[in-house]
C-alpha cells in the first residue's frame, strides 16, 4: 500500500482569544446586509451568501480564491457590531475579572509583592504550552482573594458588589453595567496583569470577550438546501445571522439618528439576544430563538454538543461500509461459530480481492457472473473491479449484466475485484448495546435462503439476544490482515469463556436444557430406530451397547449423551434436579432421584444433565470442558450438544398447556386452607396491633413491626402453596421439568399460575399509596387487613377479582418502570467508565499502564490471572488438580466415604 | 479537642515503608520503569507525614512501598513516588 505523503504535521494546538483585528484581517468581506439570494436566485452583494464566503453551486465562482465548488474551501466573513455584546461563552470568565480588578485603575486588587510569587511558576506554564492544574489553581486562588478585598491596594478606590443577572446582564451595586462599559475597564487592565487573571499576554486581551465585530462563517458550513420542489431553504445559521444584521441595523439608525435612549437599549438588548442565540440557542434564562415551525433553531454549540453533536456522531463515531443490519432468527444447525447470511444481502456485501496468477481463472468465472447471477444455487459474482495504474490511480468499474463478460476477459494480474460474500469467509457479528468484548464476535458466513440473519441458538446470552424482532450488524472484513486477526482473536469459540466471571457464557438455553434433561433423567431406553435418527445429527465414533428388551432393540439416553463427550473426561456434581428435592442426606452417586451426575472417561455414569451441566453461566461439565481443552474442541460440544438435545426434543415430544397446571381437588381446598389461615393470622395481627398489644421489633417502631410480620405471614403462605404445588405435580409434568431442570420458569410461578399470585408490592413494602386512607374506593378508610393493602389471593388460572387485578397492574408497572430507568442510568455509567479506561493496556510485563505510559497497576489485577483463563475467578482449579493426583480417592474423600 | 489518630493504625490503611537509596535503584532496575512513571502520593498524605515522624523529612522522589491485602492475591506489593504539596 502506498503511504499518502504527509504535506503538514499538526506540532501542537493553541487556544485564545479572536480579536477584532484577527476577525477583520481573515475576513474577506464585510456583510451589511440582511438577505440572501436576489429574485433570480444570484447571491445578493454583501450579503449572507456573499461570493466572496466560497461558492456552493456549481458553475459559480468564488470571488475570494477563483476557485470552483471542488477546489474553494470557503472564506470568512465578518459584521461591525454598532454595539458591543457579551460572548456568552466567556460570562464566568467576565464576571471573574471584573471581581478581581479595580474599577477605577483595572490593577488586580493584590499588591505587587503578593502577587509577583506566582510569575514564575505561571510563565513558565506559558512557556511550556501547558495549562497544569496547579496553575489553573494558583489562578483561582488569586481570583478569589482579590474579589474578596474592597478597597483597591493600589488606587484606594471603593470596591463595589458585582452581580450576575443571567444569562449576561452585570450589575454593580444593581446599576447596569453596560458591554461598552464593561469593555472599557477590561481595557485599563495592564498586560503585565493578564497572567495572574490565567490569560496568556502574548495572545489574549480580556476585552476580546466583549465582541465589536462578528465573525460570519463560510458558506460551507451552513449551505443552502434546494428542495425537490425548487424550494431554497437556508441553514439555521444563516437565519439567526440574518436576525443579527437586522437588529444591528436598526440600532446603528437609532444611534445616528439620536434616538431617545430606552429604545437604544431595548434594541442593544434584542442584538445581544440574537448575538447568544447564534453561539447557544440553550442558554439558561432565555428563550430559545425558533425557527418559524416552532422548532428550535441548531445553532453553534448545539452543534458540537451531545450525542447527535460533532464530536460523538461524526468523530468518535461515523457510518461504515459493507456492513448489513436485519432480523434474527435462530438455525439450531449452524454451528455456534457460524452466521446465516441471506442472499440479497450478501450480492451487496463485498470482499476485495487481488487477482494472482493463482486465482486469476478462478476470478473471471465469478466476474463473468456479473453483480446478479441467477442459478438454484447461490454462486458468487462481483459488483466492481478495480484497476490500478501506473501512478497508483484507483479506477472503479460498475459491473453491469451487460458488461460483466467484457470485463471478465479484461481482468488482469493485479487488479482487484470485489467479489460477493461467499460462505466461509470471516465477518464481524454485533447487537446494541455492545457493553462488552463479546457483543461484536468474527463469524463464518452461510449464505443462505431467507431474509434474517440466523445464528446458534448458544451465542444468545453473550450478545443477550432473542428473536421477537431483534435486529444485528454485520461488518465484512476488508484486508487480509484484520481477517487474520479476526479469525484468532474474535471468532466465537474464543470467548466461550467470559472475562466477567471465568465460566462459560456461551452454552445451552431453554429447549437445550430440557432436551437433555429428557434424554438424561431416569436413563430412558429409546428405541433404536428413534435413537439412530437423533444421532443423525451429530458427529460421532461409536455406537454404543444397544440393550434387548422383548425382541426390541433399545439405547439408553445417557449411553447417547456421552457420545458428545471428552474421552478422558472425569467430574462429578450435583443436577439443578438436586434442589427440589430437598434431601436430607446426600447419597452422591447412589441418588436416589438420578440428581448426581457422575462422569467417569468421558462416560456419563448417573446423573441427570439439566443447568447445572450445559447452561450458559452456571454449565459446570461445560466450564470444565471449555477449561481443558481446547476453544475447537469446546466448539464441537456446543454444537454436538445443541444438536442432540434439540434433536431428542422434537424426536420425544415436549408441550405445556394448560392441563400441566391442573391439580386435584383436595389440593385446591388444602392451598385455601393454608391462606385462609394466613389471612386469620394477619386479622389477628391486625387486632392486637389496634389493642397495642404488639410488642415493636428492635428499631423499629409499631407500624413497621405489624407491615414486617403480616408480610411474612403471607410471604411463608405463598411459600408452602408452592410446596405443595411442586408436591403434587412431578417431574412428569412439562412445567415443572422446565422450572426444576433449570430451561424456563421457577416453581414460584407456578405457584402464581396455580395457587395465589401472593402479595404485591411497591418498593418493598405493601401497597399503600391511593386516597386518603384507603388503597382504592372499595375498601373502608384505615382498613390495614390484607385484601385492602395488595393481596392477591387469586391465582392467574383462576382469575383475580377487580381490586387483585388493579393491585397486580401496580405491581407489574413498577418492574417496567424500574427497568426502563436502570438501563439509561447503567448506560450512562458505562459510558463514563470506558471514557476513563479506554487507554489503559496491558503490557508485556504485565504492568496496566495508560498511553503516556504512567503506570496504574503493578501487576494486572495484582495475581497477572487472565479471568477467561480462570475457574470461576480463581487461578487454579483445585479439584481437578486433586482428582488427578489422587484418583477415585478424591472424590471419596469429598463424600466422607472411608 | 478532637483526639490525634495514627492513620497507620487503621486496619484499612496498608503497611508503608520509605525505601532507601540502594533499595531505590534495585526497584527502577527490576521494575524496568522510569520513576515518574510510577503511581504519586502527595507529601502532604497523611500516612508520609506519619512516616516524616519515623524517618525525618521527606523529599519530593522518595519512593514508597505499600504492601496492602489483596482479594486476588492475597498480599500486593505496589510503590508511589512522593511528589509536592
Amino acid at each position: 500500500m502506498i503511504e499518502p505523503e504527509v504535506k503538514k504535521r499538526i506540532n501542537g494546538l493553541k487556544f485564545a482569544l479572536l480579536s477584532p483585528d484577527e476577525i477583520r484581517k481573515m475576513s474577506a468581506i464585510k456583510i451589511t446586509t440582511a438577505d440572501t439570494y436576489d429574485e433570480e436566485g444570484f447571491p445578493i452583494d454583501r450579503g449572507l451568501m456573499d461570493l466572496h464566503l466560497g461558492v456552493i453551486e456549481p458553475g459559480l465562482r468564488c470571488k475570494t480564491c477563483n476557485g470552483t465548488v471542488k477546489e474553494c474551501p470557503g472564506h470568512y466573513g465578518h459584521i461591525e457590531l454598532a454595539m458591543p455584546v457579551i460572548h456568552i461563552g466567556y460570562v464566568k470568565e467576565i464576571k471573574e475579572i471584573l471581581e478581581a480588578t479595580c474599577s477605577s485603575c483595572g490593577r488586580i486588587k493584590m499588591k505587587d509583592d503578593e502577587l509577583q510569587v506566582y510569575r514564575p511558576l505561571l510563565e513558565r506554564s506559558i512557556m511550556n504550552g501547558e495549562e497544569s492544574f496547579d496553575t489553573l489553581e494558583i489562578v483561582r486562588k488569586i481570583i478569589s482573594e482579590a474579589s474578596a478585598r474592597d478597597v483597591c491596594p493600589h488606587c484606594g478606590m471603593e470596591q463595589h458588589k458585582i452581580t450576575l443577572d443571567k444569562p449576561s446582564t452585570f450589575r454593580e451595586n444593581g446599576r447596569k453595567l453596560s458591554p461598552k462599559e464593561i469593555r472599557e475597564r477590561f481595557e485599563k487592565i495592564k498586560e503585565d496583569d493578564l497572567i495572574f487573571l490565567g490569560l496568556n499576554p502574548n495572545t489574549s486581551r480580556p476585552e476580546w470577550m466583549i465582541l465589536t465585530v462578528l465573525s460570519v462563517p463560510p458558506v460551507n458550513v451552513r449551505p443552502t438546501i434546494t428542495l425537490e420542489t425548487g424550494e431554497r431553504s437556508e441553514d439555521d445559521l444563516t437565519h439567526k445571522l440574518v436576525d443579527i444584521i437586522r437588529i444591528n441595523q436598526r440600532l446603528r439608525d437609532s444611534k445616528d439618528s439620536g434616538a431617545p435612549q430606552l429604545i437604544i437599549e431595548d434594541l442593544w438588548e434584542l442584538l445581544q439576544y440574537h448575538v447568544t442565540t447564534y453561539f447557544d440557542n440553550q442558554t439558561s434564562g432565555l428563550p430559545p430563538a425558533r425557527h418559524r415551525s416552532g422548532r428550535p433553531l441548531k445553532t453553534l454549540v448545539q452543534r458540537l454538543k451531545g450525542k447527535e453533536g460533532r464530536f460523538r456522531a461524526n468523530l468518535s463515531g461515523k457510518r461504515v461500509n459493507f456492513s448489513a443490519r436485519t432480523v434474527i432468527s435462530p438455525e439450531p444447525f449452524l454451528s455456534i461459530n457460524e452466521v446465516g447470511v441471506p442472499e440479497d444481502a450478501a450480492r451487496e456485501l463485498t470482499v476485495p480481492v487481488t487477482v494472482t496468477p493463482y486465482n486469476i481463472e478462478e476470478l473471471k468465472e465469478i466476474v463473468k457472473r456479473g453483480p446478479n447471477p441467477k442459478s438454484d444455487r447461490y454462486l458468487p459474482g462481483a459488483n466492481y473491479v478495480i484497476k490500478i495504474s501506473e501512478n497508483g490511480k484507483r479506477d472503479r468499474t460498475k459491473i453491469l449484466e451487460t458488461t460483466a463478460e467484457k470485463v471478465a476477459n479484461d481482468l488482469d494480474v493485479g487488479m482487484i475485484v470485489e467479489r460477493h460474500l461467499m460462505s466461509g469467509d470471516v465477518v464481524l457479528f454485533n447487537r446494541q448495546p455492545s457493553l462488552h468484548r463479546m457483543s461484536m464476535m468474527a463469524h463464518k458466513v452461510r449464505i443462505m435462503k431467507g431474509k434474517t440473519f440466523r445464528f446458534n441458538l448458544a451465542v444468545c446470552p453473550p450478545y443477550n439476544a432473542d428473536f421477537d424482532g431483534d435486529e444485528m450488524n454485520l461488518h465484512v472484513l476488508q484486508g487480509e490482515e484484520a481477517r487474520a486477526e479476526a479469525k484468532v482473536l474474535m471468532l466465537v469459540q474464543e470467548h466461550i469463556r467470559s472475562p466477567r466471571f471465568g465460566g462459560p457464557i456461551i452454552g445451552g438455553v431453554h429447549d437445550h436444557i430440557t432436551g437433555l434433561f429428557l434424554l438424561t433423567y431416569g436413563n430412558p431406553m429409546i428405541p433404536r430406530e428413534q435413537a439412530l435418527h437423533i444421532l443423525s445429527y451429530i458427529e460421532y465414533d461409536d455406537l454404543p451397547e444397544p440393550t434387548e428388551k422383548n425382541g426390541r432393540l433399545y439405547y439408553r439416553g445417557k449411553d447417547l449423551f456421552s457420545l458428545i463427550l471428552p474421552r478422558d473426561l472425569n467430574i462429578e456434581y450435583k443436577s439443578a434436579v438436586c434442589k427440589g428435592f430437598g434431601c436430607s442426606e446426600c447419597k452422591f452417586a447412589n441418588c436416589p432421584y438420578d440428581a448426581y451426575v457422575v462422569i467417569r472417561n468421558g462416560k456419563l455414569i448417573s446423573g441427570t444433565i439439566d443447568k447445572a451441566s450445559i447452561a450458559a453461566f452456571d454449565g459446570i461439565l461445560l466450564n470444565k470442558i471449555s477449561k481443558n481443552y481446547s476453544s475447537a474442541e469446546t466448539a464441537k460440544f456446543i454444537d454436538n450438544m445443541t444438536r442432540l438435545s434439540i434433536g431428542v426434543i422434537s424426536s420425544l415430544g415436549f408441550t405445556t398447556g394448560i392441563d400441566d397446571s391442573d391439580v386435584p381437588e383436595e389440593t385446591e381446598y388444602e392451598i385455601d386452607e393454608i391462606f385462609n389461615n394466613a389471612l386469620v393470622d394477619v386479622e389477628r395481627l391486625i387486632d392486637s396491633y389496634q389493642k397495642g398489644l404488639l410488642t415493636p421489633s428492635p428499631g423499629k417502631s409499631l407500624e413497621e413491626t405489624l407491615e414486617e410480620r403480616i408480610m411474612k405471614v403471607l410471604s411463608d403462605a405463598q411459600k408452602r402453596a408452592g410446596d405443595i404445588v411442586g408436591r403434587h405435580l412431578g417431574l412428569n409434568n412439562s412445567t415443572v421439568i422446565m422450572a426444576r431442570s433449570g430451561a424456563r420458569a421457577s416453581v414460584l410461578n407456578l405457584a402464581q399460575v396455580i395457587a395465589s399470585m401472593g402479595q404485591q408490592s411497591v418498593r418493598g413494602k405493601r401497597i399503600h399509596r391511593g386516597y386518603l386512607g384507603r388503597t382504592l374506593p372499595h375498601f373502608k378508610k384505615g382498613d390495614l387487613g390484607a385484601f385492602a393493602r395488595g393481596f392477591v389471593k387469586s391465582s392467574l388460572k383462576k382469575g383475580m377479582n377487580p381490586t387483585e387485578y388493579f393491585f397486580q397492574s401496580i405491581g407489574g408497572r413498577e418492574g417496567l418502570v424500574d427497568t426502563a430507568v436502570r438501563t439509561s442510568r447503567s448506560g450512562y455509567m458505562q459510558r463514563r467508565l470506558i471514557n476513563a479506561l479506554e487507554d489503559l493496556k496491558v503490557t508485556e510485563d504485565m504492568y496496566v499502564m495508560d498511553t503516556s505510559e504512567n503506570l496504574i497497576q503493578l501487576y494486572y489485577g495484582e495475581d497477572g490471572i487472565d479471568p477467561t483463563r480462570s475457574m470461576n475467578g480463581s487461578s487454579v482449579d483445585y479439584d481437578d488438580v486433586m482428582y488427578r493426583v489422587m484418583g477415585e480417592d478424591f472424590y471419596r474423600k469429598v463424600r466422607g466415604e472411608k | 479537642m478532637m483526639r490525634k489518630i495514627n492513620v497507620m493504625e487503621h486496619e484499612m490503611v496498608p503497611e508503608h515503608y520509605l525505601l532507601s537509596e540502594e533499595e531505590e535503584v534495585r526497584l527502577l532496575e527490576t521494575l524496568n520503569i522510569e520513576k515518574d512513571s510510577l503511581p504519586k502520593i502527595r507529601r502532604s498524605d497523611p500516612v508520609v507525614k506519619i512516616l516524616e515522624k519515623i524517618y525525618g523529612p521527606i523529599k519530593p522522589g522518595k519512593i514508597i512501598k505499600i504492601i496492602r491485602n489483596s482479594k486476588t492475591s492475597g498480599k500486593f506489593v505496589t510503590y508511589r513516588v512522593v511528589k509536592e504539596e
